[in-house]
């Protein structure tokens, strides 16, 4: 089979999947109106498929900020940080960070995705193990592949599972990496953050976690599971991303080695990129400083989570394992989650539609996303309609 | 699990196979687990998972890059199992 033959029969799989007219992957969003509104062709939209967790989209503070950047620093750096690319904002970025966390280093990378990438290829190579949860996220294993190490697997969220897998390495285990998320992008569920750090230090492993969903989300200033679970001095390495609660793109490492500045060095993801812009930089900044103070968000936010959660559970549901800022609804198969993702387009309701692979266990998913700018109103809205389609899925 | 060989692997292998696919077919040493078998990257994963307690034994998924068939997975799981004797 040629190149673009492969290519071909791809394109015949994803159209067996969905079918020609119905656009759920990659739609076109025509206009945002706020945080909780868009307009997807000529329907304007309640949009709960964003990762717009504490509604900063459109905030005053971060747009001054990005406005005030762009005109004193332009539009681009037009290089990385170890050439041209390492302006102020990008150290205080650090600065603050490393301050918010209470940790000694960080560095800032121009992508959620690249902080994975480049904090996992630095720290591991060949001869050393990263061993992953098996719900970890695309990523991750990018990361991983990249690095060269071997990658192990063990079942999501099962700390039984990785003390398994950790024995079996014998004194590899201390050249081990374990890779665990604070919220899991698809169902929505926590880590046993506590039980995974008491594993990993009898097995002398190091641990990364990715704060990417739980970040301005959990713990009493935003910091995400780590703060929640009161952990902070027993994680390794913590990453993230701008793109979700901060509503900008890049992505962090913070830790408390010292060594981890070292990766700026070694780290291909870190070195032969783009900064990021100014405006970028500067609108996280600014939206940093409220989510510290965002405790009414956050509020806001799980008061949303748990009035969608257990209304859709009333409604007969099966969802993701715990109420959240993602809430999972499981169907049986793609044709159910497609039919039910279009009767909630029809009511001009906008989420997210996930099929297998891209699912854990080959399931099938329609995935909200709450947001803490959604109103109470246009969540019963939400509740009304999945209660009438319940039947579609019955 | 105490030695075991080569064809016992091989035999296994074809029997948790068969269950592990929704295609009806006869799994031999020679079917190829992605065109024949239809198993996708997640499944695979999985499988991986489930060969790795069975003969407890670590499989890196960077060492499946060369596996396509039920065979050469026997072979590597074969490998890795020897090694840790």
């Amino acid at each position: 089979m040629s190149l673009l033959e492969k290519l071909d029969a791809a394109a015949a799989a994803r159209k067996a999947q969905l079918p020609e007219g119905i656009g759920a992957f990659g739609i076109p969003i025509e206009e945002s109106y706020s945080a909780t509104e868009a307009r997807i062709g000529k329907r304007r939209v309640l949009m709960l498929g964003t990762n717009n967790y504490l509604g900063l989209s459109f905030a005053p503070e971060c747009r001054e900020a990005a406005h005030q950047a762009i005109d004193q620093e332009g539009t681009g750096t037009t290089g990385s940080r170890m050439a041209n690319g390492n302006y102020y904002g990008h150290r205080a970025l650090e600065r603050e960070f490393a301050e918010f966390y209470k940790y000694r280093e960080c560095i800032v990378f121009t992508t959620g995705y690249q902080a994975n990438l480049g904090t996992i290829s630095g720290l591991v190579g060949a001869g050393d193990i990263v061993l992953i949860d098996g719900d970890a996220h695309a990523s991750i294993y990018d990361g991983c592949i990249l690095s060269g190490a071997d990658i192990i697997r063990f079942r999501h969220n099962d700390p039984a599972d990785l003390e398994k897998r950790l024995r079996r390495l014998g004194d590899r285990s201390r050249n081990t990496l374990i890779i665990i998320e604070g919220i899991y992008s698809m169902l929505g569920d926590q880590a046993p953050l506590a039980e995974i750090v008491q594993i990993k230090n009898t097995y002398q492993s190091t641990l990364l976690l990715d704060e990417a969903h739980s970040l301005g989300v959990l713990g009493e200033t935003g910091q995400g599971l780590v703060e929640k679970t009161g952990m902070n001095d027993e994680i390794d390495f913590i990453t993230g991303t701008f793109s979700k609660s901060l509503c900008g793109i890049g992505g962090f490492c913070v830790s408390n080695h010292p060594q981890l500045d070292q990766l700026r060095y070694v780290s291909h993801p870190y070195i032969f990129t783009a900064s990021p812009s100014p405006a970028t930089i500067a609108s996280t900044r600014a939206a940093l400083k409220l989510l510290q103070e965002g405790r009414l968000l956050r509020k806001c936010l799980w008061q949303n989570a748990h009035r969608l959660y257990s209304s859709l559970e009333k409604s007969g549901y099966r969802l993701g394992p715990q109420p959240g800022p993602i809430v999972a609804i499981l169907l049986d198969n793609p044709r159910q989650a497609l039919t039910l993702w279009n009767g909630l387009m029809e009511h001009d309701i906008y989420v997210n539609l996930v099929l297998p692979p891209a699912a854990p266990e080959g399931k099938s998913l329609v995935r909200c996303s709450i947001n803490a700018a959604h109103t109470t109103e246009q969540i019963d809205q939400v509740c009304d309609v999945f209660s009438k389609l319940h039947p579609i899925v019955a | 699990m105490s030695e075991v060989t080569q064809e016992q692997i091989t035999a296994l292998l074809c029997q948790r196979l068969a269950n592990f696919t929704e295609i009806e077919t006869e799994v031999s040493p020679e079917t190829n687990l992605i065109t024949h078998l239809a198993i996708d990257s997640v499944k695979l994963l999985n499988l991986v998972m489930e060969i790795e307690d069975q003969f407890d034994i670590s499989v890196p998924l960077n060492t499946l890059v060369d596996v396509l068939t039920v065979q050469d997975l026997a072979n590597l799981i074969y490998k890795i199992k020897s090694l840790s004797q």
